[in-house]
Formats: C-alpha cells, structure tokens, sequence
C-alpha cells in the first residue's frame, strides 16, 4: 500500500476542500477499489472482507466483531494517552494496566483456552488475531510484565509474528509506525485542532 | 428453535436503542431483560460466559451471548438483509453508519454533561449535525435521487439515519431545516409497516432520558 501523509493543517485542509474525498472531513481515509474510504471501522471491515479474515459465516463474523471491539476500547485508551496532561499520565496509566489484566487480556486468554486452536475464531486466521497481536505489541510496549500471566496470548502473538507477511512488517524500515513522540503530538495537535 | 432474540440492559435508550430499533425495523420481536440496580449488573457479570467484558449491551440471540453494540448490530443487519448484497455497498454502509454513530455518540453523552458544559455540548452537536453529518447524508441522497441510502434497497444505514433524525428534532427541530431529502426519508422509513409500530406508544421505544433514570444509570453503571 501506498501511504500519503498530512505534514501541516493546509494539507488536511486541502483534502477537506477536495469534493468527496473526506465523506466527514476525516482521515483516515483509504483510497481502495476505486471507493475513498472513510471511518476506521469501514476500512477495517471491508479489508476484512476481502481478503477472508473475517470468518466463514455470520456467527463466526459476530464472534470476530465482539472481540475485535473489545481490543479497540484497549486500543482507543492507549491510543488517547499521549494526549493528556502530565499530572493525568499516571492515573490513565493505572486504568489502561486494570482493564488489560482485569477485563480484556483475561477474556481472550479463555477464549484461546476454550477450544485450544490457534486462532481465535473458526480455527484460521482472521482479523481478531492480528488486531489482538498488534495491541499485545502495545502493551508489551507500554509494560511487559503485564503479559505474566497469560501464556496463551504470548504463544498467539509468537505465531502470528511467524507469518511471513507480518514477520516482514515487524522489522525495520516496513510501514509500521513507531510510537508517537512529542515532537509528533505537537504536529497532531496543530494539524488536528486538539 | 431458538427463541426470541433476550436483550440485557438498563430500562433506557443508552447504547441499546439503536439494537431495539434495527430488531424492530426487521419485524423481529425481542425480549428485553432490564437492569435495575448494581446488584443486577453484578450477578450477570457472576455468570459465566455471560458478558465477555463484563459490559452491556448484550444479547442473547441464536445461541450466542453477544456484547459489543457493533458485534450485535452487525450480526443483526447480516440475518436480516439490512447489509447491502455484497462488500462494497458493506463498506459504503458501514462509513455511513459510522458517522451517524459519532453524531449519535455525542447525543449518547449529552445528558452526562455537567450544568456548565452543556451549552457548549449543544452548540458543537448543533454545529456538527448543520455542517458535517447532514450535509453528507444529505448529498448522498441527492447524487443518486433513490429512496434508500445505499443500493436502491432498505439497509441498517436507512435505519440508523431515521433514528438520529428522530434524535436532532427532539433537540432542536429546526435543524433539520436544509435537509429536505432526510426529511422525504425520515417519512418513508416511518411509514414501513414494522417501523410505523415501533414509532407508536406502547412499543419497546424507549423515551428520552429523565433525571431519574439518569440517577439510576450513575448507580448501576458506577460513572
């Protein structure tokens, strides 16, 4: 894939102005099949779709939704600290460590328990499992000793890491972004009004 | 055979609504099991399996205890034909929905808001509805001249659009000014036989929330 970056506020600006191209005004937004895509959740889905990691079957579907939402309420608590205040830091902190060791990491660790396979849902790959991979990376990121107890989600995130595509997007100079710094959240800040 | 669809949450709309209305649209009857205490919350987290992150909405429907609004309503729009019929108009319709959820979110909040926010939280939702949603939906509805949103056929986005509507007019009626084509779709979906029930007293529609109710809310969910 492609990528186009947004480096100043007259860059999103720009697009805004462009007609249909951001449906909200709002990136991300995925240019794919001949769509300009808009909304996470959109792009996500229909990638998903696609290239059939989205199970085989409706139920099978819903299984994956239910986690994949479940890892995006993680997901959305890490993604946000960056953005509070210094005196704030701590305590968001305490709360993303609860629900990763209290809520979220223990559901899907029973889930991996219940039927022993490798994945997930339906015994093959889908988009839950490089979802759940991708925030273990994150919390291993933000704190590796929270992963202690949780054998099964530390073997998932080996394997998955072990699939040629994804060991080729873990290693240096791939697409993957590293974690934001300051001088990026500046940068976000200006070009997002937040 | 699997019985009628049992949906888990407190007796308000919260995040549940939007699940009793694409159940309603679809001409499915449903049950509905009301939180009202902590104590209720807490037994249902006791049972096991019984909510994945120990969060409502959830719903008992074919076997399956499912949470996550998403999940739910995804699973829903699927069985019942409301998804379009095949990925792309799935991924037009799930854009729609999502930008309608964020407007939605912001109505969702509104009540939570304190005293001295709220006037804030109104002008930005009077804001965003005037010069970002509804404009888009709007358009959609104008560059293809059809009576449904996506694919010239019902689907969740149709739904879930009426619904905001109803929404913004209880806020502010007079939003709805410059949007002549939601106004044409809002009276169509209204007018299809199992939304024309649900929009009648008596319906599993639940009313806006009161102070009470709110208080209730706070209680059981600990916010």
């Amino acid at each position: 894939f492609e990528e186009q970056f947004l480096e100043s506020p007259e860059d999103l600006e720009k697009l805004r102005n462009e007609d249909g191209v951001l449906m909200f005004q709002q990136v991300p937004m995925v240019e794919i099949d001949g769509m300009k895509l808009a909304q996470t959740r959109a792009i996500l889905n229909y990638i998903a779709a696609k290239y059939n990691l989205y199970g085989t079957d409706i139920k099978e579907r819903a299984l994956i939704d239910m986690y994949s939402e479940g890892i995006a309420d993680l997901y959305e608590m890490i993604l946000r600290l960056p953005l509070f205040p210094p005196d704030e830091q701590d305590a968001k902190m305490t709360q993303i460590r609860e629900k990763t060791t209290n809520r979220y990491f223990p559901a899907f660790e029973k889930v991996l328990k219940s039927h022993g396979q490798h994945y997930l849902v339906g015994n093959r790959l889908s988009k839950a499992d490089i979802h759940l991979v991708e925030l273990i990376y994150q919390v291993e990121e933000i704190d590796p000793s929270l992963m202690a107890n949780f054998p099964l989600l530390k073997a998932l995130k080996t394997r998955i890491s072990n699939l040629p595509p994804v060991k080729k997007f873990l290693q240096p100079g791939s697409q993957r972004k590293p974690p934001i710094d300051a001088k990026a959240v500046k940068a976000a800040r200006e070009i997002f009004k937040i």
